[in-house]
């Protein structure tokens, strides 16, 4: 399981460069990101390398952030790959909350993290159809 | 209780020192005070005219316009000769109004306050902790003289650097804090920044007024502070606060009969109501010397009961001000109170109460946008999350007010602030 950290963003000017700011004058680093919005706000997602650090920092300069746990999925980055590994989670009636991908500079694989509701039912029918998923400790150092 | 004679005074006994404190100030106000002169006069009458209580109803409402009217000095029985001191109201609302006190007016204010305090729990032993600006704003001073009245330690703190103010309440021991409401909010969010438990203080309870708050509001300070608060009430153009306290029953607050006559009215129609019913509430000053008024329009909305008190204090009560005649907003015809609003989201459990009220007129037709800041507990990770918080306070709202409404979830800590008063409404419609 991956920690991630949801950040609530009034839709206006210069909130999402302060949150960089601050996680840059933190020493935090971003892995990955994704941000869902409506007309009037967003909810930026951040995989970072230091999560729990990253969380209070931002509380305590206002924002309202929250640590959620999601799961990073390594997936062969040719056509198809994605749609491989989360077909056990729809065939086991698990629900995806949402998902956002990112490519590594290393390897060809794609990495894909998702959010679904329950988290642990999630982890064993993926690791019963042997998708592979990857630990937060490489994800946190990518 | 601070005075037993008094304030569980049998009903029989207290009207008839009512109905004669009454009349000495009614008297006072004829000789003395040309604008009460001339409403006798208009309305063909003398102060003997006036035979009971409820006589009082014939008589001309004051109101606020005329003591702006009469700007500093002219509702004074006796000039500045006898004044010790002088109060403003913050002018909010408008022009700012003086106020003034004899000696003997500032004793029996002191005196109203030791009972509330005491109301409260104070005691000699307490440490008492006053939030309330001091100054011309009667919160700070007024409080000040009943607490020295009691024996208590007095912490004259007034507002501001709340930091400090949380470090102070820890190293002194207080016991009670003073202030209005929403600063209490205020500290209690500091005291969680500073990562100070209230268990490490002292603390036992408040007397929190100068602005309308609910009962749920009571219960999220309650919880935060891990204390006891109470309600109190007042106005300067009437004394200041101490006019009306709770008591440990806490299901209303208790009026000072021996010091005021209350009524309620219907603000549109002006009739005096029944007992229990809800309107304004409009007082007479009997032992005032410096300044008395005469049927002083509040305009803050309660009800009255004079129903026995399980704590024995004879005195009425009026229920909790739910609200102002001038705070109340008209939103295409329907009466909105800022307070409606508190409750409603109080209710839906996981929020605090850090909101604003914004009417704005798009064409003939106005709008009103619910600014609502997110807390920990109300904030998900999902979209679908957020808009389902947005939906439940806009439909709980047009349950409740049968309008419909814009509601915007805001940031943390992005609704100003108050140390005094809060801002919860901004009404655009009157800039334009």
């Amino acid at each position: 399981m991956v920690k991630q950290i949801s950040i609530f963003l009034e839709n206006k000017c210069g909130r999402m460069i302060r949150v960089s700011e601050v996680l840059g004058e933190a020493g935090i680093n971003i892995r990955a990101l994704s941000i869902a919005d409506t007309s009037d706000f967003g909810i930026l997602r951040l995989i970072v390398d230091q999560p729990e650090k990253a969380c209070s920092v931002l509380r305590e300069k206002g924002f309202m952030a929250s640590v959620t746990e999601v799961i990073a999925l390594e997936v062969p980055d040719v056509p198809g790959g994605l749609a491989k590994a989360l077909s056990p989670l729809e065939e086991a009636g698990i629900n995806i909350e949402y998902l956002y991908a990112f490519v590594q500079k290393r390897t060809a694989d794609a990495l894909i993290l998702v959010r679904v509701e329950n988290i642990n039912a999630a982890l064993q029918v993926l690791q019963e159809n042997d998708i592979p998923v990857i630990s937060s400790e490489r994800i946190y150092s990518l | 209780m601070w005075n037993r004679n008094h304030e569980a005074m049998p009903r029989e006994k207290l009207a008839r020192l009512q109905f004669l404190r009454l009349k000495q100030t009614l008297e006072a106000v004829y000789q003395l005070v040309p604008h009460y002169q001339k409403i006798f006069r208009e309305i063909g009458a003398e102060p003997g005219d006036i035979r009971s209580l409820a006589d009082l109803a014939r008589l001309p409402f004051t109101i606020k316009d005329d003591l702006r009217n009469n700007y500093p000095y002219g509702l004074f029985t006796d000039g500045l000769n006898e004044v010790v001191r002088i109060h403003s109201s913050s002018g909010t609302t408008g022009l700012p109004t003086v106020v003034g006190y004899t000696r003997h007016d500032l004793e029996i204010w002191a005196e109203l306050m030791a009972r509330a305090l005491s109301g409260a729990g104070a005691v000699r032993d307490s440490v008492v902790h006053i939030a309330y600006g001091y100054g011309l704003f009667t919160g700070g001073l007024g409080v000040h003289y009943g607490a020295e009245k009691i024996g208590a330690t007095v912490v004259p703190i007034s507002g501001g650097q709340t930091r400090r103010q949380v470090r102070m309440m820890k190293d002194l021991g207080t016991t009670l804090l003073a202030c209005t409401p929403s600063y209490a909010l205020n500290i209690a969010e500091t005291m969680e920044e500073m990562q100070i438990d209230p268990g490490e203080l002292q603390l036992k309870s408040g007397l929190f007024g100068a602005e309308p708050w609910s009962d749920n509001m009571r219960r999220v300070i309650e919880k935060k502070l891990q204390i006891s608060a109470f309600d109190i009430y007042g106005l300067s153009e009437v004394m200041g606060p101490g006019v009306a306290y709770e008591c440990p029953a806490k299901e209303g607050l208790h009026l000072a009969e021996d010091h005021f006559i209350a009524e309620i009215i219907d603000p549109a129609s002006d009739e005096v109501l029944p007992e229990g019913a809800t309107g304004e509430l409009v007082i007479t000053t009997i032992t005032k010397e410096a300044l008395p008024v005469v049927r002083y329009r509040t305009h803050d909305i309660t009800s009255l009961t004079r129903e026995p008190c399980p704590c024995g204090r004879t005195h009425l009560r009026m229920a909790k001000v739910s609200g102002r005649t001038d705070d109340m907003l008209i939103i295409r015809g329907v009466n909105v109170f800022p307070s409606q609003v508190e409750s409603i989201l109080l209710n839906i459990g996981a929020t605090e109460p850090h909101y604003q009220l914004v009417v704005d007129r798009e064409g003939a037709l106005d709008t009103l946008e619910i600014r609502v800041e997110l807390t920990e507990q109300m904030f998900s990770d999902k979209v679908k999350g957020l808009e389902g918080l947005e939906k439940l306070i806009r439909d709980e709202i047009s349950n409740l007010l049968g309008i419909s409404t814009a509601v915007k979830l805001v940031e943390p800590k992005t609704i100003p602030r108050s140390e005094g008063k809060a801002e919860r409404v901004i009404d655009r419609r009157k800039l334009r």
